[in-house]
């Protein structure tokens, strides 16, 4: 048995124009479905974007979702993955006197390393599975981050 | 061919071989309305008010099976134009709503009569575009006819600032229409359509469940034709009404909510739903959990996404109903006739159990009867609107249908205000049919303005009022399931609704009786002015039988038994 509101990754590939984003926003919002993250960006040398949005919902849900996203006019395609590569950049901004040795260290073990230091703060980035990101947060919490920004997932199908 | 936006927008409506503009015109439609000023291609009806424009496109379109247009300005005229797109996009009527905008360099700035048009209709259109440069109107504009009328039918809203229309561009309405994202289905899986056929042939108690689908692809003479090669019973939805015609033995009545008794019984009792371009509606099922419990279900639909929304569909067909149809229809010997004909004696006892009906037993006139009389005496030579409330589902239990676009109301939405403006519509598409609209005393007064716009044009509707002196089916509501607490639905305090017809230059009558009813109803259809027949009736009548919102079909409130005296 699958849970009730299991988290699901759908992408999403939309006509590059005015307002596409929110015709998905709109769908979501007025249809009571939820949006835990929502990345989107051009595909490279066409005139598509591609959005992944992670949502959580039943399989009937999800089903419903799908099918409503198909029929707004500027969606192409619409994907709800299974089996899927998904990655998750996160930007963390500590004091610059945090063991920046320590946290190096561990942002290494996560794709990651430290990316810019200033005269009062440093910041790290790690790009990894969105468990693996939520994971390093919360280790590094004892390291007083002083702000977290994270990126959304991106996702591919293998 | 170098023209301005506006004189575009006049030839992209030639092109579509449109007849007839419902609108109103406003400051930043204005260069449009100069350019239909000087056109004569199509007519231009001049409604009261902007919401009535939208509703009489849609009664336009359900009677003509065409594309309704309507056009409006900006800001407020938009504003009063989004009900009927909002009831548009519910029934599933093709529609082009062309609204002007401010122009480009001032939206953003709060301009005046500025709102953000499209982001308001993004949620209640099939689609919308705002035109941002005249060379994309041609395109624009063939889209929109083309989205509103293929697949699941819909209102597209086309937002056109000032500016756009008063620019030079070229214009080639031969443009190829290249929609990659947008490729309906039409044509069911062959397969998929074979194993229903199959599943037919093996159930013992099938049933037909007709939707409004129907008669938006043209297929009603095609399921007929289904339906007697079968010989299962059909229950119609509301949005149905006409499918079927009101004498078929196999038609057993609407289901739902105010659904008969024999129809509801009949729909908890098969073994094998057919749904054919319904959508398995809350009013139509009831609880679900209890819906047609013990049913396989056939769902052929043209929008994937009604399929196995409420109902879970066992057969799944998404296509064209017209096609899935005729193809099925291709199988029809598979299926015995004969097989059925116990199940058709046990929806007949269900009938003759709980037949629809109703008392006559006061002094004042019956609603019920008030319908039933115009089907004796108008019967197929009259198109039938309505408003929505009590009156509307008496007009769907009672009125004696007998084709498709016979009959057009607001299913969806359940817009109080839609009969007249439709009505007009619906004249103007069929002017050979005599146009009624049943309202009543709360939905009349919600675009009564329309009086002005009947007369001005001619369009001689004959609205029938129901009055009971109360806002009828919220009354029914406090009534049963609020303790008789009539909260604010008194509706004592009333325009001479005589007065008020002859004051804008139509006609009126008052009637208590049915002789005085049959003469208004004579008079009026030959004068062929539009009319207000107010008809004083019981003001407690109930529409019955009644499934409690969120009850089981089973489990009807039923007529009361009386005694023949």
């Amino acid at each position: 048995m699958q849970d009730e509101s299991a988290r699901r990754v759908i992408s999403v590939i939309v006509v590059n124009e005015a307002s596409v984003l929110s015709r998905i926003t709109d769908l979501f919002s007025g249809r009571g479905y939820n949006i835990t993250s929502l990345t989107v960006a051009p595909i490279p040398e066409s005139k598509y974007s591609r959005l992944t949005i992670v949502t959580s919902g039943s399989i009937r849900v999800i089903e419903q979702i799908t099918k409503q996203l198909h029929k707004l006019i500027p969606v192409l395609k619409v994907y709800e993955h299974a089996d899927l590569v998904e990655k998750e950049m996160a930007l963390i901004k500590f004091p610059i006197s945090e063991n920046i040795t320590d946290i190096a260290t561990l942002c290494a073990a996560y794709n990651g390393k430290i990316v810019n230091v200033g005269d009062n703060v440093f910041i790290a980035m790690v790009a990894d599975e969105p468990k693996r990101v939520e994971n390093l947060l919360k280790i590094i919490s004892r390291y007083n981050p002083k702000e977290i920004v994270r990126s959304g997932a991106v996702a591919l199908e293998r | 061919m170098q023209i301005s936006g506006a004189q575009m927008v006049i030839e992209a409506l030639i092109a579509e071989g449109v007849d007839t503009v419902f609108g109103y015109p406003g400051g930043a439609i204005m260069n449009v309305y100069d350019e239909i000023y000087k056109q004569n291609s199509f007519k231009h009806i001049l409604t009261r008010h902007e919401q009535a424009a939208v509703h009489a496109a849609e009664g336009y379109s359900k009677a003509s099976g065409k594309v309704g247009v309507a056009m409006i300005t900006s800001g407020p005229g938009f504003t009063n134009a989004v009900t009927g797109l909002a009831d548009a996009y519910m029934d599933s009527i093709p529609l082009v709503v062309i609204s002007g905008q401010v122009p480009m360099s001032l939206i953003g700035t709060d301009a005046f009569q500025e709102i953000d048009a499209v982001g308001i209709s993004r949620s209640c259109t099939k689609h919308n575009y705002l035109v941002t440069d005249a060379t994309d109107l041609a395109r624009v504009l063939k889209e929109a006819f083309y989205i509103a009328s293929s697949g699941r039918p819909g209102p597209v809203h086309v937002d056109i600032p000032k500016d756009v229309t008063a620019q030079i561009a070229e214009f080639d309405y031969s443009v190829e229409l290249n929609l990659e994202t947008y490729k309906p289905h039409t044509k069911g899986n062959p397969r998929q359509i074979k194993k229903a056929m199959e599943a037919i042939s093996k159930a013992k108690r099938p049933l037909f469940y007709l939707g409004g689908g129907i008669i938006n692809s043209n297929a009603a003479y095609d399921v007929r034709e289904l339906v007697h090669a079968t010989g299962i019973p059909a229950v119609e939805t509301f949005m149905a009404r006409g499918t079927l015609c009101h004498d078929d033995e196999l038609l057993i009545s609407m289901l739902g909510m105010h659904g008969s008794y024999a129809a509801n019984m009949a729909m908890s009792e098969t073994d094998l739903v057919i749904g054919l371009g319904a959508r398995f509606d809350d009013r139509v099922t009831g609880k679900l959990s209890e819906f047609a419990k013990n049913a396989g279900v056939i769902h052929v639909d043209i929008d994937p996404a009604s399929i196995s929304k409420l109902v879970k569909a066992d057969f799944p067909i998404v296509g064209d109903v017209k096609n899935v149809v005729k193809e099925m229809l291709e199988s029809v010997s598979l299926i015995n006739p004969s097989k059925y004909e116990s199940w058709r004696d046990t929806i007949k006892n269900f009938d003759s159990l709980h037949p629809l009906t109703y008392h006559e037993d006061t002094d004042r006139l019956k609603p019920q009867w008030v319908i039933q009389r115009v089907g004796e005496l108008l019967g197929d030579s009259a198109n039938i609107s309505t408003d929505v409330g009590q009156h509307q589902m008496w007009t769907a239990q009672f009125y004696p249908f007998s084709r498709p676009r016979q009959f057009i109301s607001s299913g969806g939405l359940g817009t109080m205000g839609f009969g007249f403006p439709a009505a007009m519509g619906v004249k103007v598409a069929s002017p050979d049919k005599v146009s009624i609209n049943f309202t009543g005393d709360g939905s009349i007064l919600m675009n009564c303005q329309e009086l002005m716009t009947a007369v001005e044009k001619k369009i001689p509707v004959i609205n029938i009022i129901l009055n009971n002196n109360y806002l009828g089916m919220v009354r029914q509501w406090q009534t049963l399931f609020y303790n008789k607490r009539h909260s604010e639905t008194d509706l004592s305090v009333q325009p001479d609704f005589v007065k008020l017809a002859e004051a804008f230059g139509g006609i009126g009558y008052r009637v208590h009786t049915k002789e005085e009813f049959d003469a208004a109803l004579k008079d009026a259809v030959e004068k062929n002015i539009v009319t207000f027949i107010e008809v004083v009736i019981e003001r407690l009548e109930n529409v019955m039988p009644m499934v409690p919102s969120g009850g089981s079909l089973f489990n009807m409130m039923l007529l009361e038994r009386k005694e023949k005296k």
